[in-house]
């Protein structure tokens, strides 16, 4: 008991001798206009499918943080409460926490082409993950249906990534990412082993991009995803169109959003102004049933329309209504949400 | 050697020339175009940066209404890792950011 003890003391010691050290090393770093700083996102999240509701209180905290000239720490959490019906003629709700961490990863900014990441990090395959899924940017409250395609099912990654833009100019920006992903069952690590990447132009004269994913999945059933993106949107217009295809061996799918910001209507500010009517169309296509590429089990159809409304201080209501055709059963999904974006530095300036 | 250590190997080797070749053209380039680079020295540096914004930033998401001052570099460093940037793109937000 005694040895156990010491052994405890030592390691409770040790920690804190570390977090000690990282304090010191990001304050003595930190310069005028390097704070670190905790962002993200936090909402109420409102979800009816086939008559039942669930409601979902959410907080998304992000921590960045810069280490000199070259490194950066940044991690984003989720947590949240889904309270939903107890089912099987029971009245009443159950609910169930959930508190995970999206990634967790250091970033090495090697030269002006290339960064190195290691960690856990968001899967790279098509464009949602990475950049549409914080709760304070999407548009909907859910994933495309093709999300699970080359994201391997946890989203995340934990191993090492190089990214960075390999080409740029005025006329085109060039970049790439490619990663490796080791197995790990790790409750806040989770990942398949996998290896994959991406490569995107972006036309920044035409503002749109184009580009390819690819991912492998290299545990039990080998398989491998193939992806593509397009997005444009125009110059001095509220208008955007982003769009996803995604390929696995048993299925393949395909999602095309536009969103329009009335802000012709007395600019982003006015009150019509503030109002951003989405479309979304998803199609699901699948030849045979594959547990693993996290796609819908049956042929389905979909079209979301959305109403989300940008109202100030950072605060945002979004309201769905989808209806999903499949052969599984036909159903309507309502949704709303409000959602606070907040940003606020870890200390003040000096 | 394994198909899929060929796999890893030809990853690795693509993730290492991408970014040599591109320096290589980048080298190329900056020698060539001077004169160029004397131009674009003069533009509006801010009006640049905001121009990368829109091009860069404001694609995924909307601006935030606004920020502390002290916090504008690391938000720029993480947009530089997250979008791709390169170091004259991040330099030039930062200073539409900060003029």
């Amino acid at each position: 008991m005694a040895t156990n003890h010491s052994v405890r003391s030592r390691i409770r010691w040790r920690t804190l001798a570390l977090q000690a050290t990282c304090a010191a090393v990001l304050l003595g770093s930190v310069e005028a206009q390097n704070a670190p700083y905790i962002s993200g996102g936090g909402g109420f999240i409102t979800s009816t499918k086939g008559g039942n509701t669930t409601y979902i209180p959410i907080i998304a905290p992000e921590f960045v943080g810069v280490l000199g000239d070259h490194v950066m720490v940044e991690s984003r959490a989720t947590i949240l409460e889904s309270y939903f019906p107890r089912g099987g003629g029971s009245p009443g709700y159950k609910h169930d926490a959930f508190l995970g961490l999206s990634y967790l990863q250091a970033n090495v900014i090697a030269n002006r082409h290339l960064s190195i990441v290691a960690g856990e990090f968001l899967t790279p395959f098509g464009t949602y993950n990475e950049r549409l899924s914080p709760i304070w940017i999407s548009n909907f409250e859910e994933a495309p249906l093709t999300f699970g395609a080359g994201t391997m099912g946890t989203a995340s990654s934990v191993g090492g990534m190089l990214r960075g833009s390999a080409f740029s100019n005025d006329e085109i920006n060039v970049d790439y990412v490619a990663y490796f992903s080791a197995a790990s069952t790790n409750e806040q690590f989770n990942a398949e082993r996998s290896s994959g990447g991406r490569v995107s132009a972006y036309f920044p004269n035409a503002r749109a991009e184009v580009g390819a994913s690819f991912a492998r999945l290299l545990q039990n059933t080998h398989e491998n995803f193939v992806g593509g993106h397009f997005w444009w949107e125009p110059a001095d217009s509220h208008f955007r169109l982003r769009s996803e295809f995604a390929h696995a061996p048993h299925a393949h799918g395909y999602w095309i959003e536009a969103d329009y910001r009335l802000a012709r209507f007395g600019g982003e500010r006015s009150l019509p102004g503030r109002l951003e009517p989405v479309f979304r169309m998803q199609q699901v296509f699948r030849n045979r049933l594959d547990a693993e590429d996290g796609m819908p089990s049956a042929d389905t159809n979909r079209i979301d329309f959305a109403l989300d409304y940008h109202l100030p201080h950072e605060v945002r209501v979004n309201t769905s209504y989808a209806r999903e055709l499949s052969s599984n059963g036909n159903r309507n999904i309502w949704q709303t949400g409000i959602v606070y974006r907040f940003l606020f530095p870890l200390w003040r300036d000096k | 050697m394994s198909r899929m250590q060929k796999f890893i190997f030809g990853l690795i080797v693509i993730a290492v020339l991408i970014p040599a070749l591109a320096q290589t053209k980048a080298k190329t380039r900056t020698k060539k175009s001077e004169t160029a680079q004397t131009t674009s020295a003069s533009m509006d540096d801010s009006a640049r940066g905001q121009k990368v914004f829109e091009q860069n930033c404001s694609r995924c998401h909307n601006a935030p209404e606004g920020f502390p001052p002290q916090v504008s570099g690391t938000i720029v460093r993480h947009m530089r890792v997250r979008a791709s940037l390169n170091a004259a793109d991040e330099k030039a937000i930062l200073r539409f950011l900060n003029p």
